[in-house]
Formats: structure tokens, sequence, C-alpha cells
């Protein structure tokens, strides 16, 4: 069954290959960061706990200390004047393959045993379209063997850092959720609950959902907490809401918060990078002329929706 | 209350622009600490969820790929064939975009498009460059611009995908309530995703139809 550890071992080898290309460029910092990633997918499954949480705190060590180098290195463009279909067939393969994947990997089975972790079809797709598009690019393109890592490195050392903020914070929810944050939270909006009033109920769960994503960069960690301490009691038990408009809408409201924080790099901080935006809150600022009155529309659904 | 420490340090982290992982970690262990936990301990568990969830950093795998189709002038390429489209602006290009993202991810299709496999050599160089129809192009305009490429490929993909029945959020609200004895249809819940999703099309919508306008002036 090919599942995750085979994507790890792609990614593993793709990240270990950009360590290579910064060692050879002599961004050290960059080679260590990029290598102690290739570690993690190769061997993570094989170290132990504590040696996966020393080797993320390495990683961060680096990236605190400003290791990473983050100026493209100039490439070297090929003279010669592709056809379109040259360029924007790979492009087209890496969507078009996942969505050919996403179908028909799904139900395939050798011998009763799924071909693909039925969980995992999309990115498991997403794996096998990267390599098929990675290959077709090398052969209608003439490049040379080392272009794809010596090209992927350069797009990532523009990202930096931010490439493994996502990962760290999967990492900090585990241990805020060790340490009881959310009941912790809950008991400290309670003041803030007047007994009986249907609005603020729903105002402080909508706001609670959006403040918390944004201090967690994940709308996913403060869902538990937010229905813990007020969807349910308040909202669902004391008001009689319906619950399937207090969860599918608390999560939206979760959504907005994620368009307006920085710490959910890889929607915000990783596109500014990969952009070559100056601001690096650029696109952030321009979400928030969308996130604030949606947050405000899914205020109003969640108040009519939910006590119809 | 301690344990509230660590949200203060993610806060006060950033207003004074530390670098954002070393914020999260330490705001990991000072948390796990606070709450009466050995250190070695919390550093184990940090560790255990970062190998856990190696699966959201898979995506970076399209780069290679990416960079050398790049490298042959993808991006120019983009650019040169809006520019020729009758019609089109950076605004409308992104509205199709948008309604595209949504559909797909109401669809379950989340992964076939995104900031490093289609923002970055496709839609910002093709919305680039139909801006640059209308006005000379200044280095302000053009920033914006991309701005908003990445702002649309977002807003889309997250008002989108909560329409699927099988989205990880939805197992998830699900999963969650139903640990507490509310047993709901993932129907239920993915419909109830359908009044947000029109709204953030129509805000959205409208504020890319104003993003034209600005760049006119």
């Amino acid at each position: 069954m090919i599942g995750l550890p085979a994507l790890y071992a792609l990614g593993g080898a793709i990240f270990a290959a950009f360590a290579i290309v910064g060692l050879a460029a002599r961004r050290f910092g960059n080679a260590a960061f990029w290598g102690l990633l290739a570690v993690s997918f190769l061997l993570g499954d094989r170290l132990g706990d504590l040696a996966n949480g020393g080797l993320a705190l390495a990683m961060v060590a680096l990236a605190g200390m400003g290791a990473l180098k983050s100026a493209p290195v100039p490439t070297e463009r090929p003279a010669q004047n592709y056809p379109s279909w040259k360029l924007f067939g790979p492009a087209l393969l890496i969507p078009a393959g996942t969505l050919i994947g996403t179908l028909a990997l799904r139900h395939m089975s050798i011998g009763g045993v799924s071909l693909v972790d039925p969980k995992q079809v999309t990115l498991v797709s997403l794996g096998l379209a990267v390599v098929v598009a990675l290959a077709a690019a090398m052969v209608w393109l003439r490049a040379p063997a080392a272009a794809p890592a010596i090209e992927g490195a350069r797009i990532l050392d523009q990202v930096g850092w931010a490439a493994a903020l996502p990962q760290m914070l999967a990492a900090l929810g585990a241990v805020f959720a060790l340490a009881g944050v959310g009941d912790t939270v809950g008991h400290a909006l309670q003041p803030l609950l007047p007994e009986g009033s249907r609005l603020i109920g729903v105002i402080v769960y909508a706001l609670g959902m959006a403040l918390l994503t944004m201090a967690l960069g994940n709308a996913f960690a403060a869902f538990p907490v937010m229905i813990a301490a007020v969807g349910l009691p308040v909202l669902i038990h004391a008001q009689h809401g319906d619950p399937a408009v207090v969860g599918a809408v608390g999560m939206l409201c979760g959504f907005c918060g994620t368009l307006l924080t920085p710490m959910a790099a890889n929607f915000n901080l990783v596109p500014a990078a990969l952009l070559g935006l100056d601001d690096r809150y650029a696109v952030i600022r321009a979400q928030a002329g969308t996130a604030l009155p949606l947050l405000g529309v899914n205020i109003v659904i969640l108040y009519w929706g939910a006590f119809r | 209350m301690f344990v509230l420490l660590g949200l203060g340090i993610l806060v006060g982290g950033f207003l004074v622009r530390l670098n954002p992982l070393l914020v999260v970690a330490v705001a990991a262990l000072a948390t796990g600490v606070a709450a009466g936990l050995p250190l070695l301990k919390v550093v184990a568990a940090f560790g255990h969820a970062f190998n856990t969830n190696r699966y959201v950093t898979i995506p970076y795998i399209v780069l290679p790929g990416i960079g050398l189709i790049e490298r042959a002038g993808l991006r120019e390429r983009a650019g040169a064939m809006i520019a020729r489209l009758k019609g089109a602006s950076a605004g409308r290009l992104l509205i199709a975009y948008l309604a595209a993202r949504q559909i797909t991810a109401a669809l379950g299709l989340t992964a076939i498009a995104g900031q490093a496999q289609t923002v970055r050599p496709l839609v910002a160089p093709m919305a680039e460059a139909a801006a640059a129809r209308d006005t000379p192009p200044t280095e302000a305009r053009r920033q914006l611009v991309r701005a908003f490429s990445a702002a649309t490929d977002n807003v889309g993909v997250f008002f989108g995908e909560d329409i699927f029945l099988a989205m990880s959020s939805i197992l998830l609200i699900r999963g969650i309530l139903e640990g507490v004895g509310i047993v709901l249809e993932p129907l239920d819940l993915s419909l109830w995703a359908i009044p947000s999703a029109v709204a953030a099309f129509v805000i959205h919508g409208a504020r890319l139809l104003l993003l034209d306008r600005r760049l006119r002036r």
C-alpha cells in the first residue's frame, strides 16, 4: 500500500538535494536547515520522540540565529525559446495528474488490499503527479540533471524558515493540549457570558474562534477549545441552537481568522516570500478587507441559522 | 492560569518581531513547564507531534518541477498569453480563478492548486500582465496585484473546501461533536458551509472589481 511513508521518502530525498545545493553554494545555514528537515522526513519514525524534539529545536535555533540566507541565487536561463506546450504541459500535469490520481486510485486494489492508503489518496496523487511532471519537464526541456535541485532550492530558500512553521505550530498545538490550555481558556471566557443572552453568546463564540485561530495559526486547534467553552454549553445546550450550524459556521469564523494572522505562515507569509513582496504582511493586508466583512456575515448566518 | 503564558508569548513575540519559529518553540516549552511537566517530556511531546505532522510540509515537493519550468520561461510566457487576450483584466482573471478554486475545493480537490504550484508560476504573472494592459505597471501596482493573487487562492480554498463531505475540517467537527453525544451527518455540516461560500465569493469578487478600478487610476 502506497501511503505517507513513500511520500516522506520522496520529500526527504528532495530536501536532501536542496541541502546539497546549499552546501555547494556555501550557504551553510540553509544546508543545515534543509538537511535536518531531510533527516526528519527520512528517519523521523526511527529517531524516537526526544531526538525528533531535539531536531526540531535545532532547526528553530538555526532560524532564530538568522542563519538562513533568503536572497535568491541567480540562475542561468536557457537561451532556447521553447514552444508553449513544453512549458504549460508540465505545469498543468501537476493539477491534472493530482485530479486523475485522486479519482482513479481511490478504489484500486490488488487482492483485496488497497493500492493506495485510502486516507492519503490526494497527497499520494500529488506525489505521483509531481514525479511525472518533473520527468516530462526534464525530457521536453532537455534540462541538465542538477537543474531541478538548484531551481527548487532557489524557490525554497526564498521561503526560508517559514516552510517549517506549520509543522512547528502543529507541535505547539499538541503541547497546548497536553497542558490543558483549552480548558483554561474556556474558564477565562465564562465571565464574558451573561446567562440567557443568545446574541452575546454567538458573538463571543464567533470572535473567540477568529481570535484564537489568529493566536494559534490554525482553526483546527481553536475549534475544540471554543466548542467546549462556549459552543456546547451556551449555544447548543442552554439556547438549543442547531449543532450543525454551530459547528460548521463556527469553523468558518476561524477561517476568517486564518486570513488575518502571520501565524498561518503557509497561507500568508510563504506566498509573500514566493511572490517577492517587500511587505511580508502584504497578503494579510489584501485579505483583511474580505475577512472582516465575511466574519460579520458569518455571525449573522450563525445567529439566524442556529436559532431558526 | 499559568498555562496561558504560552498565548502571551505568541502574541508578544510577534509584536516585537522575533523569529516566529523561535516564538513558537519558546511558547511550547514555557507552556509545558508551566503545566508542571518535566522539560524533557515537553521536548518529547513537541518532537512526537512534529514528526506525525510532517505531511503539512509535503506540498514543497512541487518545487523542483516548478523551478525547472520557471527557469525555461513559464512565468513570462503565461504573462504574454494573457496580454494578448481581449477583455482580460487583473480583477476579472482573479474572479475566474476564485470561482474555479471554490468549485474544485468543494469537490474535494484542494491539492490541485496552491501558492507554490499555481499562484507563483501562473496566476500571479497572468494577473500582472492583465493589469499592465490598462496602465503602465509601477512596482507598487505589481506587488498589489501579486498580493491579491495570493489572497484570492486562500479565500477560494478556505470557503470552498468545507462544502466537501470528506474534508478534514468536516470530519473534525463531526468527531468532536460525536464525542459529546451529538451525532451529525456530514451533509448537514457541509450544507451550512454554502451560505458563507457564496458570501465569500460576493465580497471578494466585489473587491477584485474595485482592484481593477484602483489600478486604472
